[in-house]
């Protein structure tokens, strides 16, 4: 009985890790520029597919992770680049359809020149499973935890205590009084698009060797990255981690307990049923709007 | 004659003149199909380019339009049109159920209700097999009424174009008429329009009901027209194709839902030759439209031709 729980809880924890980092890069964006970018879930599918394609090569493992995080960010940073910001004035729905044209160009050329068959990266020490009380737990699983928690921390350090960081807070409050204090919001802007990337590409990373990887499972991925970022509320840094743990665990639980046919539901009922109470999710700021 | 009906009048022209350059069935077929995306297109429109409500979902009310109709004419032996009718009064229903909670939602928030709204009903589709036939699809009978059959790429055409000019003179009227003013004085300002005494919320979740309702019923003619169904086409991806055709064609715009219907309509059809390249190149022109012409190909246009004269 607490042996399956724990199982289905350590398996949720597990892909909650990926979905709480693309949360996180969905809320880096949208605080640097209001656009909530649908392209995040082809960064995750990336990382996973250039990881796993230059391990296939004989690139060392930790080699072909750093090489696969800056290639993606690279990517990132060409989406902004030539994507949004000629767009920059656009309305809400028209950066949305640009962020989708994005995600589907990505899309469609790792279909083009990797074709449509699932990748594998070999798990990154052994997949001999951890016994913890009756439940199994894959040292990957550890590994995702660990990284993300790893990451936070970073991002904690990054946002309160480093001169770029807080000018990135600053742009998310008021863009405009920001350029007045001299911070250059073009370049925050970028950065955010190569931050998040990395972020997603990481998460990508650090689940492919659990879920394997294909051109195709960065749609679901990335919508439920919004999921947690919409739960947590837009732009909180905590939310977004909350709020993509959150998501993993009660995922896993109804896969578990439920019904595994209906595992992709739960998302979407969850974020529909916090809507309707918590119209700015669980930690969202109240705004009041100006007219 | 005002703008409206010289547009209008240009429309039946054309869909009248059209039939002398089809010659052969498979272009019969792409205009058939367009004109039924115009007129869910029409409708969104309304929604999401007069009122300024995003949804991301709206092949969800289309699916149970289309389901609605394979189902009950084929395992319960309706008749089409009462299973039209019973998809219609689901779909407006569970929009008319839905609305209040939801279009409370703004911005993102909104796109993100709206979005799951759409892949539940797509994921319900998928799981219910023993009705739905989960993911294999199941063929839909041809519509009839009274014994007569609705059958031939001539007679569908037709009745596709009579719908099409029925829809958009409607449509035109509607936002002349002081209630399709109100749903433009809330794409504005929802405060202001509060204040000069629209009902912001009636209003909205009456907009939202009726193009939920416009989906499904255009969901059950595709149905009987294409004779068979997938859950694909209650799926994420139909519904951004969706609000792409508002978008491209043009926001708060009833002529450049049209444009947009055939222009995303056909492009796929052209993009076939690019074998495997589709998706690529269907990304690629979505941003450089989106980019190059924000406003959308319609209002960029009639500004373009109107310099001055304020519309």
């Amino acid at each position: 009985m607490l042996s399956q729980f724990l199982q289905f809880l350590f398996s949720g924890v597990t892909i909650g890790a990926t979905y709480a980092l693309a949360a996180l890069g969905f809320s880096i964006i949208y605080n640097a520029s209001g656009v909530i970018n649908f392209a995040q879930g082809e960064f995750i599918m990336l990382g996973g597919m250039a990881a796993a394609l230059l391990v296939a090569q004989g690139v060392p493992l930790p080699l072909a992770v750093a090489l696969a995080v800056a290639v993606v960010s690279i990517v990132g940073l060409l989406v902004e680049k030539f994507a949004i910001e000629p767009a920059k004035d656009a309305e809400v729905v028209t950066l949305i359809i640009i962020t989708i044209g994005a995600s589907l160009f990505i899309r469609g050329l790792v279909q083009v020149f990797l074709g449509k068959g699932s990748h594998l990266l070999p798990p990154f020490s052994g997949d001999t499973p951890i016994g913890v009380l009756g439940a199994t737990l894959l040292p990957q699983s550890l590994w995702a935890l660990g990284v993300t928690l790893l990451i936070v921390a970073l991002l904690a350090w990054f946002f309160t205590r480093t001169l770029q960081g807080k000018a990135m807070l600053a742009t998310s409050h008021n863009s405009l009084a920001a350029r007045l204090v001299g911070i250059n919001t073009k370049m925050i802007l970028l950065a955010s698009f190569g931050l998040s990337a990395a972020l997603g590409a990481l998460g990508g990373i650090l689940v492919a060797p659990i879920t394997n990887t294909s051109y195709d499972i960065g749609i679901m991925l990335g919508l439920k990255g919004f999921v947690a970022a919409t739960l947590g509320g837009l732009g909180s840094g905590a939310g977004a981690i909350v709020g993509g743990l959150l998501l993993g665990i009660v995922e896993a639980m109804t896969a578990g307990y439920v019904s595994s046919s209906y595992k992709d539901a739960v998302a979407f009922v969850l974020i529909l049923l916090v809507l309707f109470f918590m119209p700015r999710g669980l930690f969202g700021a109240r705004v009041t709007e100006r007219v | 004659m005002s703008t409206k009906y010289k547009g209008l009048a240009l429309l039946i022209v054309f869909l009248a003149a059209l039939p002398l350059a089809m010659t052969n069935p498979y272009l019969y077929d792409v205009a058939i199909r367009i004109a039924l995306n115009a007129v869910i297109v029409i409708g969104l429109n309304l929604l999401i380019g007069y009122t300024g409500q995003i949804s991301l979902g709206h092949a969800g009310f289309l699916g149970i339009g289309a389901y609605a109709t394979g189902i009950l004419t084929t395992q319960f032996s309706w008749p089409p049109v009462l299973a039209l009718l019973a998809g219609a009064a689901a779909a407006g229903a569970l929009a008319f159920a839905i609305a209040r909670p939801i279009l409370k939602l703004k911005g993102h928030y909104l796109a993100m209700a709206t979005l799951g709204l759409g892949i539940i009903i797509s994921i319900v589709i998928t799981n219910e097999i023993q009705y739905t036939g989960g993911p294999d699809g199941i063929s839909v009978p041809p519509l009839s009424l009274a014994g007569l059959e609705l059958s031939g790429d001539k007679s569908w055409y037709a009745a596709v174009s009579i719908l099409l000019v029925v829809v958009t003179w409607l449509a035109l009227n509607l936002i002349d008429s002081p209630a399709g003013r109100a749903l433009q004085a809330i794409h504005g300002s929802e405060v202001a329009s509060q204040v000069a005494g629209v009902q912001t919320t009636k209003v909205k979740v009456r907009i939202f009901v009726v193009s939920a309702i416009v989906a499904s019923f255009v969901g059950s003619l595709s149905a009987h027209y294409v004779a068979f169904i997938t859950p694909g086409l209650s799926g994420f991806f139909h519904s951004i194709e969706l609000v792409t055709m508002v978008v491209v064609g043009g926001m708060a715009s009833i002529f450049g839902s049209i444009v947009g219907a055939v222009i995303l309509t056909t492009l796929p059809q052209l993009l076939s030759t690019f074998e495997g390249w589709e998706t690529v190149v269907f990304g690629a022109i979505l941003m450089a439209t989106m980019i190059f012409l924000p406003k959308g190909i319609v209002p960029t246009l009639a500004a373009k031709f109107r310099k001055g004269d304020s519309q």
